[in-house]
């Protein structure tokens, strides 16, 4: 396979999901798909996998939860028990009612922030990031699909032509 | 085809609008340059936001005595604010989160704005709290610190503290939900800027978004998650709130029915606010097509059932207290005794502007009108200002000792810091206004074909 990519340009979503499929069943790889907004059906017609992310939010948010009865339990219980207002300061459970508020804050506090931040990681998101889509317009009102060149570049090229693209250029693979 | 919306349903976009008309329309704003007319509001929100600031420094320097407190009323002004912004704070995410999770497309129009009053409102809401420490640099022993830092553990039995986290969360979760949803539009004026400082500026802000379809993909899971965590967060963040009072024993705030009813005024003024800014906006800023009248009597309908909800919890306040037969349940904000007492003039402008002109909403003409909207939703917010000055000084000024019975009177500095806050909170719109995509244009792109005029009269 050679390291270049062909970037077919569609200006509406409804062809580039077509385009997307017919691609795909005509055998070759598309190596990547920028769209300006997201576009319903695409990530299962490139044939990409669910995302896992909201896995790992549950499992943030578990941490966060046994962070906060651990955190209580150490500073109202273990290191310095106070007598406030008569509530219980022996037991974690007994008290626990009054604990409620901050476990449930700091669960949802876990959860959000910790699983922003894996996205932003994931995609490579973060201050100072060079954006690298192949055309300013893709963020706007044009799509962008990027397959791998393979074989007969003239034979691809009338293909793609064929599924409703209206520019094609030839780039370095990224 | 799949695009295919009942026809019944009224048209979000208007205009026969193409995805690059979208762009353009929302890039506008940032791309012009600001008018005589929001150079004039900015200059007076500064100069309001600057004698606040006057306000504040004077707190802080000379003590808290400065404000109109006194043995009796030992709480007025301060947490009134505070209780108030936090309320208006409310709807940002009740429109980006829940009405997500109810897939309510109308939403998409007003959702961006809506989370920037929202964060523009708690951050006026954290600096009453804050300044009435007294001593605000010792603002950190709130936190969990150990205990050579100078105080012992925080406790957390405390309702007080239980705001001191929900409300860092709420603003925190807040602000990441609507920097994500930022990162597209971001993108967008980046790759069309000519600028070379804005397209800095805008590389910087945007992260690198490119809009990969993976990066789609988690990009609409994450706003699902955060949608689902947000809803219980904004429901818990007034319910702790309304703690502050309901935890106490004093007549009037211990009161079961708090949290549900603080949550629904909260969602009741955060509205109103939305269509103050946002009737203003879509005329300055041209996006009348984006925001439509539709838009706006959806709100109002949110408003009415709120308004509604919050009726019905004064209600039961006043025949509860009432029918207890208990003679401090007579000085309560909800009573004969303050209704006919000397703060007969707060407890009246409470029951009109939030219970009965509201009701007017029932009449379609009314609810789709701008300007009566408009009117409504000023009559709203102060009413709601209302609610909660009532429900703090009105219980403090009469106790179980009638000889420590008295009033409240704000000071310079009292009025100076709220509306110092209001100053700011404007500064803060008007900017946001002018540098931030204010519509949230790849969202909006996704629903154009199903939900844009010129598609909608093809099928």
């Amino acid at each position: 396979m050679s390291n270049k990519v062909i970037q077919a340009m569609y200006d509406d979503d409804d062809v580039l999901l077509n385009a997307v499929k017919e691609t795909r069943e005509a055998d070759y790889h598309i190596e990547e798909v920028f769209t300006p907004f997201p576009v319903h059906g695409l990530d299962k017609a490139m044939g990409l996998k669910g995302t896992r992310i909201a896995i790992t939010s549950f499992i943030y948010g578990v941490i966060g939860f046994f962070f906060a009865i651990w955190m209580m339990d150490y500073m109202m219980i273990i290191d310095w028990p106070q007598d406030i207002g008569g509530k219980p300061n022996f037991s974690y459970a007994e008290n626990m009612p009054a604990f409620v508020p901050i476990m449930f804050e700091l669960t949802v506090f876990f959860a959000a922030h910790l699983m922003v931040i894996t996205f932003y990681m994931r995609s490579k998101l973060w201050p100072f990031q060079e954006a690298s889509n192949p055309d300013p317009r893709t963020t706007d009102d044009k799509f962008v699909m990027e397959v791998s060149l393979d074989g007969d570049e003239q034979k691809m090229s009338d293909f793609l032509k064929k599924t409703g693209a209206i520019e094609l250029k030839v780039a370095e693979k990224s | 085809m799949s695009h295919y919306e009942a026809p019944i349903r009224e048209p979000l976009i208007l205009g026969d609008k193409s995805y690059h008309d979208i762009s353009n329309d929302i890039a506008a704003p940032i791309e012009g340059k600001a008018n005589k007319w929001w150079w004039f509001v900015f200059s007076v929100a500064m100069i309001a936001f600057l004698w606040g600031i006057g306000a504040i420094a004077y707190t802080i320097g000379t003590g808290i005595g400065v404000w109109g407190l006194n043995n009796r009323i030992n709480w007025a002004w301060d947490i009134t604010n505070f209780v108030w912004w936090v309320g208006i704070g409310h709807a940002g995410t009740l429109i980006s989160a829940v009405l997500l999770l109810f897939r309510q497309k109308w939403r998409m129009g007003i959702n961006r704005s809506a989370e920037a009053m929202t964060i523009f409102a708690v951050i006026q809401a954290g600096t009453f709290p804050m300044i009435h420490m007294g001593r605000i640099w010792n603002g950190y022993w709130t936190m969990p610190i150990p205990n050579q830092f100078g105080s012992l553990w925080v406790n957390f039995n405390s309702p007080l503290l239980w705001d001191v986290f929900a409300i860092s969360t709420y603003l925190s979760v807040s602000l990441v939900f609507w920097y994500t949803g930022l990162l597209p539009d971001f993108a967008m004026i980046r790759d069309r800027a000519t600028k070379p400082f804005q397209k800095k500026i805008y590389s910087l802000l945007s992260f690198g978004w490119t809009g990969r379809a993976k990066d789609w993909q988690r990009f609409e899971e994450v706003s699902l998650v955060l949608a689902g965590l947000a809803t219980p967060l904004v429901l818990s963040v007034h319910t702790i709130v309304s703690f502050d009072f309901a935890t106490s024993v004093i007549p009037g705030w211990h009161s079961t029915i708090y949290p549900p009813y603080f949550v629904a005024g909260a969602v009741f003024s955060g509205f109103a606010m939305v269509q103050t800014l946002l009737i203003i906006m879509r005329k300055v800023s041209n996006l009348e097509q984006y925001i439509t009248r539709y838009h706006i009597e959806m709100m109002n309908k949110v408003i009415l059932v709120t308004g509604g909800i919050v009726f019905v919890a004064y209600l039961s306040e006043f025949f509860v207290g009432w029918y207890s037969g208990s003679l401090y349940e007579d000085f309560t904000y909800l009573s004969v005794g303050a209704a006919t007492g000397p703060y007969a003039w707060a407890f009246w402008a409470l029951i009109l502007c939030n219970s009965v002109f509201p009701q007017l909403l029932w009449f379609k003409k009314l609810r789709t009108s701008f300007t009566f909207s408009f009117i409504m939703s000023i009559i709203i917010n102060t009413g709601m200002w209302f609610e909660r000055f009532d429900i703090i000084v009105i219980n403090l000024s009469r106790g179980h000792l009638p000889s420590s019975w008295t009033q409240f009177e704000p000071t310079f500095v009292d009025i100076g810091i709220y509306v110092g806050t209001i100053g700011f909170f404007f500064v803060l719109f008007l900017l946001y206004a002018r540098t931030f995509p204010v519509v949230a244009q790849a969202e909006i792109k996704s629903i154009l074909k199903s939900s844009g005029n010129n598609y909608k009269k093809e099928h």
